[in-house]
């Protein structure tokens, strides 16, 4: 791997100045192929607007293998290589970090030299992955001061339970698997999404579920007997060790994505629940560090629609409701507006949150739902509901996709989720507006998920210096 | 103790070392840039000099200490010279053909400044790179009496030789903190931090090359 003179230019040393940066002109976009009769894509979509191809799949980047279960991804290196304790700005953003949450296979994508003909050079097998970590199901990637980082969902074994999950370390130069993570797990036993404060020293971990609670699909009876996740893990990042760890309540089941300010002399995040198992309200909860404890508090709710029952999935039948199933969030650079995923209900929400322990309604867009099947404003039908969210640097667009997991889709959606991706523009000040040229149909038979955009995006980069 | 008149080349090096170390991000100043902002106070950028420079001083006295008390005699000091500068062109050749930045560094967290500035000082060759300089100040005795008041000396000429470079690094690393912080900004890290992996490595085995021939030719 070349070093370069000068450091990448994307990578920036504040998030002001990420958001002054270019704009992105692709997306790739995860695209797992449920019914494993081709391998799982990453499919490179043109967002260059005027652009022939704007809103078009213009590459395909097929996995070697079937059935690997694309789900999140991230970069070999980021904007967390300008950091001062750590510095290590002379390699590049080039390298794309996929593992397969089903297999625990990792793909490593070359995106250079020519971003839309990006290419496998890397594939680390799931034995590999096993034997070096103890990890399966590899989750989460993030680029950070030892490396990259990733989290998993399960440990040992065929369904992943003989040993705890956690987050594993790989080298973000030769793409060796270096070894958990973790020298004091707490009382952390499950796992899901994680971020930081680099130069806060502090790591948040989440919980989803182990493998078999969502592997074949929800487990409903586990799901009210609220035995899905509902504790935040703190850790000290540097000597990872779990210091203190927080239950948000037994009733708040799976917390799931970690939203921390970009603005690293900022104590404060996000993290979105999916369902409360007592009013089937979704919540969104900011933790806060004060005076070297961690706190959290529930400071946004969004309550369940009632539904005709005959419209609703036997899953839902019974409550007679649409729960808003928050499966994503995610965070402007400029800390401002948190963008907030409603997957059962069919909306993406935007939410002032300027005063983090105030998030107020800023805008929303209604698309898909469970019993509203809302279409998109071009009047293609709209499948599944905002799930994977990325906002672009600069703040001004919002891209999501429609489908959250291969299991849980059937589950939800039965009628199938065929892959869409999306686009809301944000006005300037709040409010969102679905963009009508913006709806990317993935080829019949994949679904998609989490997105990342060309030169880094608002979940992919850690600053180490403030925007002011 | 060598005065400055006597050997000016060597002070000179001593400084000149101090600003080559200054200026170097990883040796500190881009830490005080981060704390001033994030406490948005310019004092904050100050605060974090003492510890940085702390921990410069000790790896740079970590390395010279021991030849102050081992190169008493003339034959010695000539050899430890030889030494040193094979092991600095040993050092700069290593970082020639491993660019890869030690990972156990990235486990230091920003409560532990001193350790990391020494261990960046360290795993940089700093130190070393200012042993030959240091050798070349020393002046042997050869009676026993005059050999024990040596590495008195020694001690002392090898803690004025640390205070002055890493003085001389403070200097230049703070006003270029200070120069970000206050005038120049975030955006000349983008354009203007430029990789001097390979400039440090050549610096290295140069530094050890004149070593050599000094130490040879003296």
């Amino acid at each position: 791997m070349t070093a370069t003179l000068r450091p990448d230019p994307t990578f920036y040393p504040s998030p002001k100045l990420a958001m002054a940066g270019p704009t992105e002109r692709y997306a790739y976009t995860a695209l797992p192929r449920p019914d494993k009769t081709r391998p799982d894509a990453i499919g490179v979509v043109d967002t260059v607007r005027g652009s022939k191809t704007f809103g078009k799949v213009v590459h395909k980047i097929e996995l070697t293998h079937k059935g690997d279960e694309l789900h999140h991804f991230g970069w070999n290196a980021c904007s967390s290589m300008l950091c001062p304790m750590t510095a290590h700005p002379h390699v590049e953003r080039r390298y794309l970090i996929v593992p397969g949450m089903r297999s625990s296979r990792i793909y490593i994508i070359d995106t250079k030299p020519d971003p839309a003909h990006a290419k496998i050079v890397k594939v680390i097998e799931p034995e590999e992955v096993i034997e070096k970590t103890g990890y399966s199901r590899p989750h989460t990637v993030h680029c950070g001061p030892e490396g990259i980082y990733i989290s998993t969902l399960g440990g040992r074994g065929k369904d992943g339970t003989e040993s705890l999950p956690g987050v594993f370390l790989m080298d973000c130069e030769t793409f060796d698997i270096i070894g958990p993570w973790e020298m004091d797990r707490g009382p952390q036993k499950m796992s899901y999404d994680f971020w930081w404060n680099i130069t806060k020293d502090y790591m948040i971990s989440s919980e989803w579920a182990l493998p078999p609670q969502f592997e074949n699909g929800l487990v409903a009876e586990d799901l009210l007997s609220n035995r899905y996740g509902h504790t935040l893990h703190f850790w000290n990042l540097r000597q990872r060790k779990n210091v203190q760890s927080i239950d948000l309540g037994a009733n708040h089941q799976m917390p799931l994505e970690i939203r921390p300010a970009h603005d690293p002399s900022r104590n404060y995040g996000f993290v979105g629940v999916v369902v409360d198992t007592t009013n089937l309200e979704a919540s969104i909860w900011t933790w806060y560090r004060e005076k070297g404890t961690f706190k959290a508090a529930k400071t946004a709710t969004i309550s369940p629609e009632p539904a005709d029952p005959a419209k609703l999935p036997p899953l839902l039948k019974g409550f007679g409701a649409v729960p808003p199933l928050v499966s994503d969030i995610d965070l402007s650079l400029d800390d401002k507006f948190l963008y907030v995923a409603c997957w059962g209900t069919g909306e993406l929400r935007q939410y002032d949150v300027s005063d983090p322990m105030k998030p107020t309604l800023a805008g929303s867009v209604k698309v898909g739902g469970i019993a509203d099947r809302t279409p998109h404003p071009n009047g293609t039908a709209f499948a599944g509901g905002p799930q994977m969210v990325e906002i672009s640097r600069d703040g001004k667009r919002a891209y999501f996709t429609n489908s959250l997991y291969s299991t849980w889709d059937d589950q939800f959606y039965p009628d199938g989720v065929p892959g869409l991706q999306v686009m809301a523009n944000v006005k300037p000040g709040g409010g969102i507006e679905l963009d009508k040229e913006f709806l990317v149909e993935f080829e019949p038979g994949y679904r998609s998920h989490q997105v990342r955009l060309e030169g880094g995006d608002c979940s992919t980069d850690s600053f180490c210096f403030p925007s002011k | 103790m060598t005065s400055i008149a006597e050997h000016p080349g060597a002070w000179l090096a001593i400084v000149g070392l101090g600003f080559y170390h200054g200026i170097n991000p990883g040796m500190g100043w881009l830490f005080a840039v981060s704390n001033g902002m994030q406490e948005r106070r310019g004092s904050a950028v100050f605060a974090a000099l003492p510890p940085i420079a702390a921990g410069h001083v000790l790896a740079m006295a970590a390395v010279l200490l021991p030849f102050a008390l081992l190169a008493v005699s003339m034959e010695q000091i000539k050899a430890l010279g030889l030494l040193a500068g094979v092991a600095l062109i040993a050092f700069g050749v290593y970082k020639l053909v491993n660019r890869r930045h030690p990972r156990f560094l990235a486990r230091i967290g920003p409560d532990r400044l001193v350790l990391w500035s020494f261990l960046m000082a360290t795993a940089h060759g700093a130190g070393l790179m200012l042993l030959p300089v240091y050798l070349g100040l020393r002046v042997p005795h050869h009676d026993h009496a005059a050999m024990a008041q040596m590495a008195g000396d020694g001690i002392l000429s090898a803690s004025v030789v640390a205070l002055v470079h890493t003085s001389a690094m403070l200097l230049i690393g703070g006003a270029i903190a200070w120069a970000v912080y206050r005038y120049l900004g975030l955006r000349l890290l983008q354009r203007a931090w430029f990789n001097l992996d390979l400039v440090w490595a050549a610096c290295l085995i140069v530094v050890g090359g004149i070593a050599l021939v000094m130490t040879i030719n003296a």
